[in-house]
């Protein structure tokens, strides 16, 4: 890691400059990207972001530990959990209080699930970005499943503010695991047909393969974590590296590649798809019987101090530091989201290729542009 | 060598379009197996789960009365400032004046469905409505009262323990 890796845009006044969004569809959501076009080829990308930036860190500021959590769903709706489970591993963290074994397991489940839903989606958006509309709702007929056993136990498919500091807001629904089993079954028979449809495909892997390279050097010098971290061999998997909630009782693999390109990155996620499906089967039939809240006060004042918990969202490292005063506000909120990271490598594996890979490329990024804006 | 590469390839990738087209073709075939939903046609019989959170309502009984003391911890818990509470003052028939609730006024417009004033109820007068659909041409309509007019606080029938 001796080279410095440069990645200075010198801006020409006879460059061809076009804009990709705000309300482009394969951005997913409210991104700029300016490209600079040699021919077809692009010279560079800046992207250009804070178009929904609705001040969630400054709001925290103002608000109770418990009313922080729905705030953290809003930055990545697709793993709601995952983020809620963040702030309340770290309140619960700086308290000292041990939550019940039943929580714990729960969680883990959760975060799984969630993760098979995000990453669904993701192979919907996925496929139709580079022009394969059918995997759009293929996808969706499999995530609607696992959104339906949300909303049996939450109350809500997509933004479940389902934990709370200690524990959880209710107790799982009495079907959820007979439902959970159920759709475990399903879905092993169903992911093949993912790879038949999609991964196999000769345009597909044509428009992917040796495409939008990064080296490990890349990723770990831009922080880039999560499935698109791993694809470039970057061991960042903080369920396996610091284990949090239950992941330390479950063994499962930490799927990593070397090569690095557009396709690594696909197939890496699809990996991850049936391993959440072992986690999830290892600990469904063993959740433990107690309460699923532990005795907490209604006003949560936290020890003066500073505290950071990470945990593994579905698209990288997610981290939140909090810096306390003894008061039921905290002084100073800063979350370290996935995405904001993940985007910005975009210029360094993204320039020199044509227009319709610079889609590809962030295709397979995973980009979800509220995490990112915040 | 070289034109069997060629054919190869066109041999295969022929054959990876082909196991594309079976899949869609199978469901095609069978379309007992697609699972759809048509959203208007089904609105009377629609079931929504027990827990589902369509918007905030205050439960009142036959005889119109609610549990709601009009003691604030909902409208306290609330992030967002969607409720408010006016409360007023009478005198009962023992002479004493207390505090009774006049409005609750719940902004559905501004609510995110975080539980925490239903939660935190400690008389548990409000909880989920199964309403879902809440488009209307004026935001100003999103605005409700929950109490119904002429509703009145339910008397306490004696100290009863806490059901939790």
């Amino acid at each position: 890691m001796k080279e410095v890796i440069q990645d200075i845009i010198i801006r020409n006044s006879d460059d061809y400059i076009i804009n990709m969004g705000p309300q482009h569809p394969s951005t997913h959501g409210v991104l700029r990207l300016e490209l600079s076009l040699q021919g077809e080829k692009v010279k560079y990308v800046v992207p250009h972001i804070g178009y929904i930036h609705r001040g969630i860190e400054k709001m925290c500021e103002r608000d109770t530990y418990q009313q922080i959590i729905h705030l953290t769903d809003r930055f990545d709706y697709l793993s709601a959990h995952m983020n809620n489970e963040a702030v309340c591993l770290n309140v619960e963290n700086a308290l000292e209080v041990e939550v019940p074994e039943r929580v714990k397991y729960i969680r883990t489940i959760l975060d799984e699930l969630n993760r098979l839903a995000s990453h669904q989606l993701w192979w919907c958006a996925f496929g139709m970005d580079l022009g394969a509309l059918t995997t759009f709702f293929y996808g969706l007929r499999d995530r609607e499943v696992i959104l339906d056993i949300f909303e049996e136990s939450f109350g809500s498919r997509l933004l479940h503010s389902f934990n709370t500091p200690g524990g959880l807001m209710h107790d799982i629904h009495p079907n959820f695991q007979k439902r959970t089993k159920e759709f475990i079954k399903y879905f092993r028979k169903k992911l093949p047909e993912y790879d038949q449809l999609l991964s196999n495909n000769v345009i597909f892997q044509m428009r992917t393969k040796g495409i939008g390279y990064m080296s490990k050097e890349v990723a770990i010098s831009y922080g880039v974590t999560g499935p698109s971290g791993r694809a470039s061999g970057f061991s960042c998997d903080v369920r396996k590296n610091h284990p949090y909630s239950a992941y330390d009782k479950v063994d499962f693999k930490e799927i990593l590649d070397t090569t690095g390109d557009t396709f690594t990155r696909y197939k890496l996620r699809i990996a991850e798809m049936w391993e959440s499906m072992n986690i999830i089967e290892q600990l469904i039939d063993n959740i433990p019987e107690g309460d699923y809240t532990a005795k907490m006060k209604p006003i949560i004042k936290l020890p003066v101090g500073e505290y950071y918990q990470r945990v593994e969202t579905s698209r990288g490292e997610m981290g939140v530091f909090i810096i306390s005063d003894g008061n039921k506000f905290p002084v100073r909120v800063k979350f370290r989201t996935p995405n904001f990271a993940n985007l910005f490598v975009l210029n360094k594996i993204g320039s020199g290729n044509k227009i319709a890979d610079i889609v590809a490329i962030s295709g397979s990024l995973d980009l979800v542009i509220p995490d990112i804006d915040r | 060598m070289n034109i069997f590469k060629y054919f190869g390839e066109i041999f295969g990738a022929i054959k990876s379009l082909w196991a594309g087209m079976r899949v869609t073709g199978y469901y095609f075939i069978h379309p007992g197996q697609i699972v759809t939903q048509k959203y208007p046609e089904n609105r009377k019989t629609l079931k929504m789960t027990e827990r589902f959170k369509g918007e905030v309502i205050m439960m009142h009984d036959e005889n119109n009365q609610h549990a709601c003391t009009g003691c604030g911890i909902c409208e306290l818990n609330c992030p967002n400032g969607s409720i408010e509470i006016i409360t007023d003052k009478i005198t009962n028939e023992a002479g004493k004046s207390i505090k009774i609730i006049d409005k609750h006024i719940y902004h559905l417009s501004m609510c995110t469905f975080c539980e925490l004033c239903i939660k935190t109820c400690p008389s548990d007068a409000i909880g989920w409505g199964q309403e879902y659909e809440h488009a209307v041409f004026d935001r100003h309509k999103l605005t409700k009262v929950l109490n119904h007019p002429g509703s009145s606080l339910r008397k306490k029938p004696s100290k009863e323990p806490n059901q939790e």
